[in-house]
């Protein structure tokens, strides 16, 4: 990501300026029109937010705290992007298609409307964890590593 | 065959009818008989732009309600005989004419005209139903604005799903100073996100105002504006030419002698 750093320094320096509100636009319209096209009510967003929440969670432990889901849209066609920071793996003994804790635990997320962004709140924290810490990423599409936060 | 084509935006306000005012003259002018249609039933406009709202007798409701011929309601104009209006009734609203009703009228006037232009009213209700109903070609007008563009967008689903596919592009009122300044969209900016074909950019000209005060298009003028060229690129693109964009930075000389290259081949 060197290269916006640079156009930025640059209208910096020429223009004086560091804001422009035609980067605003263009964000925002790309993800308003996400969510136009698709013609996808909220509820049922929200809804197929919370099942993959649920799947994914029956093999890894998710960080609740930096989860993203955000719709984009390139040549009429749109993506959803799911970000979904792992803490760790869950334990091997579990089996991955049997409904366990993780399920209860996405059931009960709570929703953080305070600063417009909606984050979702793990309330259930677990204690100290079996395995290692390590962050990894799953990112189910996301080609140019963008991910807005959408909602 | 006739070509059939429906102007339309979503929001108001964007230029739709300067557009088909410019584009029907534009087309007249080059030898096309082009009719061009009212579809803003309650909310009439296009007569004033093409300063004939004192020449209308009978409107597209009364052909319907057969209390006169179709040609007894066209208006010709006298400036330019191949161009023909056919009016909308100022007292009845968008929901006193059907669909079908309106793919009859465009199919009467397909026998003696080879352009059909619909300048649709704002909006994605009856009115504009009725507008592109018998299309079979549509013009998008957007202005390089938010609310513009994302209502640009809804429109061309629908028209995609009312299955008229070819739909281009026009985006009005660029400002390219604005552009430079990093303050408005850019063409390529605009066309990216919509993703359809773009017929013309027109800028941003203090000239439209002019025009539509004293009813005459801006294609008219004898020595024509910026906005005035862009409508005529907009004409010849239309019609299968490929015309360059042009470069709405460069000094007014560079221009004329554009434009001298248009008009005297």
């Amino acid at each position: 990501m060197t290269i916006p750093v640079i156009s930025d320094l640059i209208d910096r320096l020429f223009s004086g300026r560091t804001q422009h509100s035609r980067d605003d636009v263009k964000r925002r319209l790309q993800i308003v029109l996400a969510h136009d096209r698709l013609d996808l009510d909220p509820q049922t967003l929200e809804r197929m937010r919370q099942e993959i929440i649920q799947v994914v969670s029956r093999y890894v432990e998710i960080d609740f705290e930096t989860l993203e889901f955000s719709l984009e849209t390139d040549q009429r066609v749109t993506a959803l992007i799911a970000n979904v920071p792992i803490r760790r793996m869950r334990p091997p003994n579990t089996a991955p298609d049997r409904p366990i804790d993780a399920e209860l635990e996405a059931a009960d997320i709570e929703l953080d409307l305070s600063d417009g962004d909606i984050l979702l709140r793990d309330e259930t924290e677990e204690p100290t964890p079996t395995l290692p810490r390590s962050k990894e990423f799953v990112v189910i599409d996301d080609p140019d590593g963008r991910h807005d936060k959408a909602f | 065959m006739s070509r059939i084509i429906v102007m339309t935006s979503g929001k108001g306000g964007v230029g739709k009818t300067t557009c088909t005012a410019n584009l029907g003259m534009a087309l007249a002018k080059s030898g096309q008989r082009v009719a061009v249609i009212d579809a803003d039933f309650g909310l009439r406009n296009l007569d004033l732009l093409l300063g004939l709202e004192n020449r209308i007798v009978y409107t597209a409701i009364d052909v319907l309600a057969g209390e006169c011929r179709l040609d007894q309601a066209l208006v010709k104009d006298k400036r330019q005989p191949n161009l023909a209006l056919l009016p909308a009734a100022q007292n009845r609203s968008k929901e006193s004419i059907k669909p079908e009703q309106m793919q009859r009228l465009v199919k009467a006037l397909t026998k003696v005209y080879n352009f059909i232009l619909i300048d649709s009213p704002a909006g994605i209700e009856m009115g504009f139903r009725n507008a592109i109903a018998p299309a079979r070609e549509a013009i998008i007008v957007t202005t390089p604005e938010i609310s513009a563009v994302r209502d640009a967008d809804r429109v061309i689903g629908l028209l995609e799903a009312n299955d008229i596919k070819a739909v281009r592009l026009i985006i009005n009122r660029l400002r390219p100073a604005m552009v430079e300044a990093g303050q408005m969209m850019s063409v390529k900016d605009v066309q990216g996100i919509l993703s359809i074909p773009l017929l013309g950019v027109i800028p941003d000209d203090e000239q439209v105002i002019v025009s539509t005060n004293k009813g005459e298009p801006l294609i008219l003028e004898e020595k024509l504006s910026l906005a005035g060229m862009a409508f005529a690129n907009v004409t010849l693109r239309l019609q299968g030419e490929k015309v360059p964009l042009m470069d709405l930075s460069a000094p007014p000389e560079g221009f004329l002698t554009r434009l001298k290259r248009l008009f005297d081949p």
